[in-house]
């Protein structure tokens, strides 16, 4: 398949050209407004549907070229309703149509029109994108050994069902979807797909777009970022624009400038020494997900809760800080890990505690000239922790409470514990009064339900169609008598 | 000729019965959905993926009423018209005809009174959605607010109400109660569901050149969407055509509800001249249609000393919304289902419909059945501790036995399959063992509860209003054998267009590779009834059969001269045609079709088809409305988590009745996708509305997919069986097929009774548990405490009507404001 897409524009125009199932396909004059899924559709690709128009449906499923490493390519799935089309500039994009044909189904495809996987075949499409992802994800091959029966969330293939986490289907039951997936094999060696994976993904080129459906800026660089951002503080910066574009399509909100910051390399480290780990704040959560690879156990228990495997693959940390949302699911994770963040602006950088950053609802100490470049978790790593995401759906939902416990202990007693909330005020929040009471207390039963009491009463929790108040407050309690239940388990163990 | 009787044994031995499969037949294969591979690529159409495909289409978007009740008393359009790409604006002046988006002349297309919170006052047409959205925003309304109706309490408190009230009886409930041994009496109410099809509502309008207005839609009933257009335009219906490509669900949901939104489309495609799309989105889809009604039950039963039921007594209020619409078809069949699959002798219950300030409640999978059905289960399996018996007995007790019939006097035909499904599915799952298991677990979990339950479902197929219940079908033979085929169903992804063409291949004994389906429209069958009440492929199968059996029959003549036999003695088989004991004269069908080309035999049939033997009497609400019930059961296993409430389903176990299956992967893939929707009703879809007197009163605050949840993988059962129950022929129906599309929804009643399980594991058992429905991880938490109190307490969602109902029908001394639920006698 011919992946050598057309020159992206660098700067000026706003006349580039996206690589669609191998073929490029002129954007046309497509603004900062314009999602990938409507710009696909308006060129007759309709196989790709819009569902939902917020990223929990994943009928608008599509792959894109990501960098795996410097020199290979994973083809990563996301949700084509949230990102704007002009980012794609440069970039190589494959919908259902250019997976397989009629008469020439993709391996997926085959699987899935055979087992009953469609119905009325509108969310369809989107799933096979989906799971064409995770067909392709290098490491399948090995967790075919490593979780074979373990559970229901893997098959035998190595297939791990939260690729499809993103994904509703409201016919079939999932039943033959999960057939389908756990039925495929791994990808032929002549695969032209597979074979794309070996080479490296295209790079993210400078990108500027102009016009009446909102300007469109990717920078080449941190610096012309940050000079750009204290030049038009009415600037919209996205990173996977997982967020901005749920207020794009169902807010109607308009910016008159975007500003694309996902691929800034200066943002996209990930290093550890023995004092920190540093978290680049435009890596995806799947980035960081393989990254860390466990190394962080409170950051390896959100992530599988994060939204879904689709958001992930464009959610970065920066974004989630970024709007500051008070149900965000990181913020209590990143509390309780006393994280700190890197803000940099064209005057310079500075260094917050994460527990000082939030001021109010969606409010910040951050300054519209700032970006977020580095989240930093200090070393050492708290001995226990949980991440305890209270939601209707275990899969991809927003938390009603989220609470997040560090904890170390020096014998029965507590050493140190710090506990994150959030979804219980207008900010994620630290249970400070409950971890004062702790600290230096027994770690025993009477003294966990004393605590588990203060736990309640911290937090103003709201009743709304989530949650009632006095389940989000009854969740604050029996979280610390849960975890205590858990560690319980870890310390005579 | 010969004349085939469709209610028995054809007068031709060529045709047999109806139910009568010939040799080698397509019916009964497992296939693929006929559009699977077009699916998988994103190769099929759906009406919106048309519009790229149509040049000079102009987009609507509506001017939605911020209030729940108002006066319109100002709408100023111009401002919109001065937005750039805005092309008109649509208002009540613009309608030539009636101004009625609905059949029952109550759902004003324009309104100049808002009935709920989005309520579309005008719509805007523009060159980009983008236009058409700021249009939108610019039109001027002055509104006069008005007191508004929310909730049931409210409601039944304020007697709101419309429509017929109706009454199911038999005997004297008052004497089945009074010789009760123990007596039982609650309140109970239920939330309803978006359908949540994946593709919102979408029509596209355009007039041809001879002023022919054609309308593709998203639509179950493109009949009634035709002559809702053609009476809003003012036109005969044969001026309209409508044509639906297939829908990204339907769910009931577009039974009704497209209807108004198709003649928007062509108003302004008539008006303006040019193609009119009109696609609601998500957000607009959920706050402007209507869904499963919610239900509120007052209920008073009585056992005898063997835990049989004596009577019950009781009175559903259904939430119908704004209009009438479905809802008195809805409530008649949830009467005629709170029976379920229970012996009832003496019952009366009452039906009333509330008016209230919300979207028009409409039909949804089930179309009532489920919320008739939901009541019987909740109360057995509240019930079933307080009379020291488990629920799997006193359900499997009180089970129909051959010879009863329902309480609307419809013989219960087959009812011993009702015990046949439930031994053969505990056996299946293996009951016993697993009961054992669960006990055990418990003894060990404190802070987690397994839980198992077992629901029968019995479901009466055939709509219920007598008239619906016939089909037409094209069928179209060409020179070279091959087949055109057309009906008047619609394919929503049921896979009703699959079976059909597995009924024509077997019809004219040809290979399925031969026959092809056309869209369904309403210029190729006319007058056709909505695809729905399960009856797809019961009804068009006929006509398509019959249709097909015209054909054959001429060709027998024309294959019997070749053969040199008797017409009667022709065989049509995989597109062979033989003669019984002519083996060796085997032609082949484009032959005999050939020849009869030539011999000017028409090559082509109209089929027909109506039930037989169906009466009812809407007014007494008795009679035999239904064809034959649908029989099923199904188990499963849960695990709550203690401390949050949260759960996992962690197996399920189904045999249902389909008859003789036309399609098996069709089928299976029904009862797995019915009954996980039923899970997600009962168990995680909860719909908001602000109910408070603020601003935003009546606003629905679920209006999204991040904010109404449906069952994604994580809802699915760990481990999924489902059985075909064997040797089901059903007589008197297509091929010996029985309906499939309604019935497993109610299968998942058996998810909800396996929390209530787990939930009672928590306490001292003993007790009644009362659970929220929908049975939300909070509901389940709060049952939790409730258990582990030892007492039991109702639902949040539901104790402000049970004190409405204890201090407005009932003495404080039995039923307890606090407790609400029931007290016993």
């Amino acid at each position: 398949m011919p992946q050598e897409s057309a020159a992206a524009q660098h700067g000026g125009t706003g006349v580039g050209s996206v690589s669609v199932n191998g073929r490029p396909l002129g954007l046309g004059p497509v603004g900062g407004h314009v999602t990938l899924l409507d710009w696909l559709r308006s060129r007759g690709l309709t196989g790709t549907k819009e569902g939902c128009a917020e990223g929990e449906c994943g009928a608008c499923s599509v792959l894109v070229a990501r960098p795996d490493g410097d020199d290979r390519t994973r083809w990563t799935a996301i949700n084509s309703c949230l990102v704007p089309a002009a980012g794609c500039a440069g970039q190589e994009v494959i919908t259902a149509e250019g997976l397989g044909t009629v008469d020439a189904l993709h391996p997926v495809q085959r699987e899935m029109a055979v087992r009953g996987g469609s119905q009325c075949g509108y969310c369809t499409p989107g799933f096979v994108c989906s799971m064409a992802a995770e067909y392709y994800r290098p490491e399948r091959a090995a967790d075919q050994h490593a979780t074979a029966g373990h559970d229901h969330e893997h098959g035998p293939n190595g297939f791990d069902l939260h690729a499809l986490s993103g994904n509703l289907c409201r016919c079939t039951g999932y039943r033959p979807i999960r057939d389908a997936a756990y039925a495929l094999d791994r990808p032929a060696d002549d695969d032209p797909l597979h074979q794309r994976t070996r080479r490296p993904a295209p790079p993210a080129a400078p990108v500027t777009v102009t016009g009446d459906q909102g300007d469109f800026v990717r920078p080449a660089d941190l610096a012309a970022a940050l000079r750009l951002i204290a030049e038009r503080p009415d600037a919209r910066v996205v990173a996977g624009s997982t967020d901005w574009g749920v207020e794009l399509n169902l807010r109607h909100r308009r910016a008159p400038l975007t500003v694309a910051v996902d691929r800034l390399p200066e943002l996209r480290a990930c290093t550890a020494d023995d004092e920190t780990i540093d978290l680049g704040a435009a890596l995806t959560l799947s980035e960081i997900e393989r990254r860390l690879d466990g190394s962080v156990p409170l950051l390896a228990e959100l992530f599988p809760q994060f939204a879904s495997r689709l958001i992930r693959n464009g959610a970065t940390l920066g974004g989630n800080l970024g709007t500051g949302s008070p149900i965000g699911d990181s913020p209590p994770v990143l509390l309780a890990l006393e994280a700190r963040l890197v803000l940099a602006s064209a005057t310079g950088t500075r260094e917050v505690a994460l527990a000082d950053y939030f001021t109010g609802y969606r409010q910040s100490v951050r300054r519209p000239d700032e970006l977020i470049t580095t989240v930093r978790i200090p070393r050492p790593l708290a001995a226990h922790t949980a991440f305890h995401k209270i939601a209707k759906r275990r899969f991809d939902d927003i938390s009603s409470v989220a609470v997040a416990f560090a904890l170390d202990l020096d014998g029965d007693r507590v050493a140190r514990i710090r506990i994150g909330l959030g979804g219980v005020a207008a900010t994620p929040l630290r249970a400070r009064a409950t971890e004062e009471q702790l600290t230096g207390a027994p770690w025993t039963r009477e003294a966990v339900r004393a605590a588990a009491d203060r736990l309640a009463t911290e937090g103003t929790p709201l009743d709304d169609h989530r949650a009632s108040a006095a389940y989000r407050t009854a969740m604050l309690r029996t979280a610390l008598l849960k975890f205590f239940a858990r560690t319980r388990g870890e310390v005579s163990a | 000729m010969t004349r085939t009787n469709y209610d028995g044994a054809s007068a031709s031995s060529l045709h047999g019965p109806l139910a009568d499969r010939p040799a080698n037949p397509a019916v009964g294969r497992e296939v693929p959905h006929e559009a699977a591979a077009l699916h998988v690529t994103g190769a099929a159409l759906y009406t919106d993926d048309l519009i790229t495909r149509t040049p000079g289409v102009l987009h609507a978007w509506p001017v939605n009423a911020p209030h729940a009740h108002a006066l319109v008393t100002a709408l100023d359009v111009s401002p919109a018209l001065d937005v750039p790409g805005v092309v008109r604006v649509l208002t009540a002046d613009d309608v030539p005809g009636i101004n009625d988006a609905g059949i029952k002349h109550d759902e004003p297309l324009f309104p100049t009174e808002v009935m709920f919170h989005g309520h579309a006052v005008a719509w805007v047409l523009g060159e980009t959605l983008e236009a058409a959205r700021q249009g939108a925003e610019a039109v001027a309304v002055d509104y006069e607010p008005l007191p508004s109706v929310l909730t049931l309490t409210e409601a039944i408190g304020a007697g709101s109400f419309q429509g017929a009230r109706r009454t199911v009886s038999r005997g004297d409930a008052d004497a089945g109660l009074a010789r009760a041994h123990r007596r039982f009496r609650g309140v109970f109410e239920f939330g309803g569901q978006e359908h949540f099809y994946l593709e919102t509502m979408c029509s596209l309008a355009l007039v041809d050149e001879g002023g022919q207005v054609f309308v593709q839609s998203s639509t179950q009933h493109p009949s009634e969407t035709q002559e809702i257009v053609a009476h809003v335009l003012g036109v005969p219906s044969h001026a309209v055509t409508v044509q639906c490509l297939r829908m990204g669900g339907g769910f009931g949901g577009k039974e009704m509800q497209p209807h108004g939104l198709a003649a928007v489309a062509a108003l302004g495609a008539t008006l303006t001249g040019r193609p009119v799309r009109l696609r609601l989105n998500r957000t607009q889809d959920m706050t402007m249609t209507g869904k499963r009604h919610p239900f509120h039950a007052e209920w008073e039963i009585g056992f005898d000393e063997r835990h049989r039921i004596t009577g019950l007594r009781a009175t559903l209020t259904s939430d119908g919304g704004w209009s009438l619409d479905l809802s008195e078809p809805v409530l008649a069949r949830a009467l005629c289902h709170i029976d379920n699959a229970y012996w009832i002798p003496d019952i009366e219950v009452h039906g009333r419909i509330a008016k209230t300030h919300k979207t028009s409640q409409t039909a949804f999978r089930g179309f009532g059945g489920p919320q008739g059905m939901i009541v019987i289960e909740d109360i057995l399996g509240r019930c079933a501790p307080q009379l020291g018996i488990s629920a799997e007995e006193l359900r499997r007790s009180n089970l129909y036995a051959p010879g009863q019939a329902t309480p609307y006097g419809q013989p219960v035909r087959h009812a011993e399959r009702l015990t046949a499904i439930w031994s053969e599915l505990q056996q299946r799952a293996g009951y016993l063992d697993r009961v054992a298991a669960v006990e055990a677990f418990n003894a060990a979990h404190e802070d987690t509860k397994r839980g198992l339950a077992i629901t029968p479902v019995k479901f009466g197929i055939s709509f219920n209003l007598t008239a619906f219940n016939q089909a037409g079908a094209l069928v179209h033979v060409y020179k070279d054998g091959s087949v055109l085929i057309n009906h008047g169903g619609t394919e929503m992804g049921q896979g009703l267009h699959t079976k059909m063409l597995q009924v024509a291949a077997t019809a004219l004994g040809v290979p399925m590779s031969t026959v092809r389906l056309a869209p369904t429209r309403t210029d190729k069958v006319p007058n056709t009834s909505a695809t729905a009440a399960s009856s797809g492929a019961d009804l068009n199968g006929g006509a398509i059969k019959n249709a097909c059996e015209q054909i054959t029959e001429r060709l027998a003549d024309v294959a019997a001269r070749m053969i040199n036999c008797h017409p009667a003695d022709v065989r049509f088989v995989d597109g062979v045609v033989t003669g019984i004991g002519f083996a060796d004269r085997q032609l082949t069908f484009a032959e005999v079709v050939g020849a009869a080309y030539h011999q000017r035999v028409q090559l082509w049939a109209a089929g027909f088809y109506r039930t037989e033997g169906l009466h009812w009497d809407a007014e007494r609400m008795q009679g035999e409305p239904f064809k034959y019930f649908a029989y099923g059961a199904a188990l499963s296993e849960v695990e709550v988590d203690g401390w949050t409430g949260a759960y996992r389903l962690r197996r399920t176990d189904i045999v249902h009745d389909v008859g003789d299956s036309l399609s098996p992967l069709i089928d299976v893939g029904q009862i797995e996708g019915g009954f996980v929707q039923g899970t997600g009703w009962l168990t995680l879809e909860e719909l908001r509305w602000d109910t408070t007197d603020g601003p935003n009163r009546g606003r629905l605050s679920t209006q999204a997919a991040s904010t109404y949840k449906l069952p994604s993988f994580s809802e699915m059962p760990e481990e999924f069986h489902v059985h075909l129950f064997e040797r089901a022929t059903e007589s008197g129906v297509v091929y010996g097929s029985k309906a499939v599309g309604e019935p497993p929804l109610m299968l998942a009643f058996s998810v909800r009774e396996a929390l209530r399980q787990a939930v009672a594991a928590f306490g001292p058992g003993g007790i009644e548990v009362d659970l929220g429905s929908p049975a939300t991880p909070e509901a389940v938490f709060w049952a939790v405490e409730a258990a582990r109190r030892g007492r039991p307490e109702p639902a949040l969602a539901a104790s402000a009507a049970s004190e409405a109902y204890a201090a407005g029908n009932h003495s404080g001394a039995e039923v307890s404001a606090v407790s609400g639920s029931y007290a016993q006698a």
